[in-house]
């Protein structure tokens, strides 16, 4: 007996015009963490659509415990014992998320659904994985980072041997990280193996034995993490070296005041949010997952109502209704969930690329030039590396990450004086950050004003001229590139001022203890009297 | 419990409770409409509100609210289907043919139309859900073939069921006597029943709203989709089949010409109860009462004698401002 729990010989698959794979192969050990990398594109999440069944390889076999494996659909996979977490969510919004769990394995008493059992036993499983989830809340209210707790946890409820992650903490912030790693190392036994893949090269150290490295839809090479070191696996990814110790550039005071936002609230979350944004600026906003960062940004483009606080743009005040109208006015707003707000899947990517800049930049006469949207795109498209055979491929078709290039590209194009970017390299392979980070520094030298809102403390740290942190609402406190650290950004969003009174009177608030506080609270901190 | 975990601020849970009430009260709202418009009319003519009118309302119900049975599930899955109207005077027809023509008791008769409605259902379901087809594209095909198969085998002529008493019973009798409500709309009831059942108790209801709330990630749960789809659509049949045979009954004959139109007030029940064209959600108590509002709007402005063309207006406006009362509650929780 081999020690060998699956393995992947000579796959080859082609899509029109895409070879996404050519003669792929890698091994899983019973036992063990793999970690799959490769740049966006090189093939990653097709490898385990095939697995899964979901498409079939043009050549190639499967091994699963030594014996040959052909999946048939992901039902086959499923029994087979292979469960997964692929990149796009698949949940049902309308379902709860006991419901979504155990969707295809409901429990039934004859004819009828048990819904008491089917709670009694997600009830079980999420106390069992220690995730902080309402089983009962319909998944479509949840977070971003809430759902993928659903998918993690409706995918370790089958009984799997091969659990398979698609960059599972694309969404999540360190601290959920952490969970999600303590639950993989409770997954692994001497029968069972995970494949692990995520463009975060700071995990796999943590969490894989060996790293298999693919380009191209090609096998590079396979380490064990433990030889290993960062820099290597980034040659072995993008064919060349990278430098990552860069700072921000061009941080100086006195900038003229872009943006002024005073005092702004919302019902449910923001509290006295004031700050203010500078030409040619990179304001980082750092903080917890929750902390309200995008709130912030939806508030100011009128996506969410505001319930107080004034913004001023260019000295004047503004009322910004919707984000149509932010957009008219000059800020564009980049949102962390692009599959959703961000794409049409079903147009191609020069179409997706002049999308909101079409009346000001693509008409002639009223007519679409398309032409001139082509030319952009495949300008774009160059600089940012979007994988993508012709600028007329329908996005529906790109991989993740390349999906991603395309909502920023649309918003470079549109040439905002102020840019919200929400989360920009989630998802994006290391090379590709570096680009982005270059062109939004560049945006910046050129006079744009930049909020950046990232839960990688160290993409943070790199890029901000200042920082904004917050915590529960609020912001804690702005840092100047210099006054910026680790330890001093995750101190000002760790601070619990509803809760704690010496957080409190460190931001000057009223003590939480005391009643009269009590209507400046968070909805969400219901406190026993 | 031995990792770090969130903030904990987006995960707190809000009381079980309080969703649940909120849920009530989503039907509440939709029942609350229900009276305000019983009670309007019922100010506005004293006709109205009487025992006999009542009972009438519910009477004219039963065609629309039996069709939107149906619908609701093929609704709730994202689909839509068009060919229920026609379908039902096809079923009718061929209910006309089994018993008059071919000489078949009620009892065999009545259960064949039944099927023959979810014929028709399992071949939309096979075009929808098998060779892919776009469910408007599919069902708009099937209401022009059912239209004309009526058309075809009555050679355009009603059928009479003059000669079989017991099958008019089915819509005009009375089975509990002191309370004169017509057993059409006991079946109405007991059809609802069974819907509600369906749709909230069993798997083929859990996989109606997955299908409709995200079809690919349900595939990917490894459930065959494609069944419950072909199952969800030949059920929608079924229903089709029985209001063949009820409005049949009540008619006294079956008429192939009708049923065009049906279908639109069936969507238009289904909608106004609260489900969404989208999928994914809905419910079969938010589909009785879209009905009964129609029925009552309908017998009202009738009593009020509002021309016909008036009521169509007034129905349209009601559908409006159903959804977008739906939609803003929506946006708001
Ligand atoms: N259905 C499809 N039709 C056409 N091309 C496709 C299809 N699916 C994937 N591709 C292409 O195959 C290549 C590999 O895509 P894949 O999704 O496997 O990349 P990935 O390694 O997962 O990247 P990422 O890190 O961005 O998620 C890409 O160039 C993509 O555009
Ligand atoms: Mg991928």
């Amino acid at each position: 007996m081999s020690n060998h729990l699956l393995e992947v010989a000579g796959v080859h698959k082609a899509f029109p015009g895409v070879r996404a794979l050519s003669d792929m192969h890698l091994t899983l050990r019973a036992g063990e963490v793999l970690a799959l990398v490769g740049e966006n594109g090189a093939g990653k999440s097709t490898l385990m659509k095939l697995l899964s069944g979901g498409y079939r390889p043009d050549a190639g076999s499967f091994r699963l415990n030594g014996e040959p494996f052909v999946p048939q659909n992901p039902r086959h996979a499923l029994h087979a014992g292979i469960s997964i977490i692929h990149q796009e969510f698949n949940l049902m919004p309308h379902l709860t998320v006991a419901q979504n769990i155990f969707i295809g394995r409901e429990p039934r008493r004859g004819p009828l659904l048990s819904e008491r059992e089917l709670n009694r036993r997600a009830a079980d499983l999420v106390a069992r994985l220690g995730l902080p989830l309402d089983i009962r809340a319909v998944v479509g209210g949840l977070t971003v980072a809430s759902q993928q707790m659903v998918e993690i946890a409706k995918a370790l409820s089958y009984d799997a041997r091969v659990f398979i992650m698609d960059e599972p903490t694309a969404a999540l912030n360190d601290a959920e990280v952490a969970t999600l790693h303590g639950l993989i190392r409770r997954f692994v036994r001497p029968d069972t193996g995970v494949i692990y893949i995520s463009h975060r090269l700071d995990e796999l150290k943590a969490i894989s034995d060996r790293i298999t490295v693919i380009r191209d839809g090609r096998y590079v090479d396979t380490l064990a993490t433990a030889a290993t070191t960062t820099r290597e696996i980034i040659t072995l990814m993008v064919g060349r070296a990278l430098t990552s110790d860069a700072r921000p550039v061009d941080v100086r005071p006195g900038r003229e005041v872009v943006l002024d936002v005073r005092g702004l609230s919302t019902g449910p979350l923001l509290r006295d949010v004031s700050f203010t944004l500078g030409k040619g600026e990179i304001l980082g906003f750092a903080g917890l997952m929750g902390a309200g960062r995008t709130e912030v940004a939806r508030a100011i483009v009128g996506a969410d109502r505001t319930t107080g606080g004034t913004i001023r743009l260019h000295g004047r005040p503004v009322r910004i209704h919707n984000p149509a109208e932010a957009a008219r006015l000059g800020i564009g707003y980049l949102s962390e969930d692009r599959k959703h707000l961000g794409l049409l899947l079903e147009h191609d990517v020069s179409d997706n690329v002049a999308l909101s800049s079409l009346r000001e930049r693509f008409t002639r006469w009223g007519l679409v030039d398309r032409p001139a949207t082509r030319r952009t795109a495949t300008d774009l498209v160059r600089r940012l590396a979007v994988r993508t055979p012709s600028v007329r491929q329908p996005t529906k078709y790109l991989s993740g990450g390349n999906q991603q290039k395309v909502v920023i590209a649309k918003w470079l194009v549109k040439d905002c004086d102020v840019l919200i970017v929400d989360e920009p390299t989630r998802g994006i392979d290391v090379g590709a950050k570096e680009e982005i980070y270059a062109l939004l520094n560049d945006l910046a030298r050129q006079g744009k004003s930049i909020i950046m809102i990232s839960s990688e403390l160290p993409e943070v740290l790199r890029m901000s001229h200042r920082i904004a942190v917050m915590t529960e609402g609020r912001v804690s406190g702005i840092l100047a590139a210099g006054d910026a650290s680790q330890e001093s950004v995750m101190h000002l969003a760790t601070l619990r001022p509803n809760e704690n009174p010496a957080d409190a009177a460190e931001l000057g608030l009223p003590d939480p203890r005391r009643p009269d506080a009590a209507p400046d609270r968070g909805p969400t901190e219901p406190k026993a009297v | 419990m031995a990792f770090p975990l969130t903030d904990g601020t987006e995960t707190a849970a809000r009381p079980n409770w309080l969703t649940a009430a909120k849920n009530r009260l989503q039907q509440l709202l939709a029942f609350a409409s229900l009276i305000v418009i019983f009670t309007f009319f019922a100010l506005a003519n004293s006709a109205f509100p009487t025992y006999s009118n009542v009972i009438n309302i519910l009477f004219s119900t039963v065609v629309i609210g039996t069709l939107a049975l149906g619908t609701t599930f093929v609704i709730i899955t994202g689909g839509i289907d068009l060919s229920i109207g026609t379908g039902m005077a096809l079923c009718a027809v061929m209910s006309g043919v089994f018993i008059v023509d071919a000489g078949l008791p009620v009892a065999l008769g009545v259960p064949a139309a039944v099927l023959f409605g979810g014929l028709i259902g399992l071949v939309n379901g096979v075009n929808v859900a098998v060779l892919k087809l776009p469910p408007f594209i599919a069902t708009l095909a099937m209401m022009l073939v059912a239209q004309g198969l009526a058309l075809v085998i009555s050679k355009s002529t009603p059928i009479y069921f003059s000669d079989h008493p017991g099958y008019t019973k089915i819509s005009t009798g009375e089975l509990i006597p002191a309370l004169n409500i017509p057993n059409a709309v006991v079946v109405l009831l007991a059809a609802a029943v069974l819907a509600g059942f369906l749709l909230s108790r069993t798997l083929l209801g859990r996989y109606t709203y997955s299908i409709g709330s995200n079809e690919a990630a349900t595939a990917l749960s490894g459930i065959n989709v494609r069944r419950w789809k072909v199952v969800v659509y030949t059920l929608a049949g079924l229903f089709t089949g029985l209001a063949g045979v009820l409005i049949s009954a009540r008619l006294g004959s079956a008429q192939p010409a009708t049923g065009m139109g049906y279908e639109l007030q069936a969507i238009a029940a289904v909608v106004i109860g609260g489900t969404s064209l989208a999928g994914g959600k809905g419910s079969i108590i938010g589909t009785m009462i879209g009905a009964l509002i129609i029925s009552v709007l309908n017998n009202g402005l009738q009593i009020m004698s509002i021309p016909q063309e008036w009521q169509n207006v007034i129905l349209g406006l009601v559908i409006l401002v159903a959804v977008y009362a739906d939609m803003v509650r929506k946006k708001e929780t």
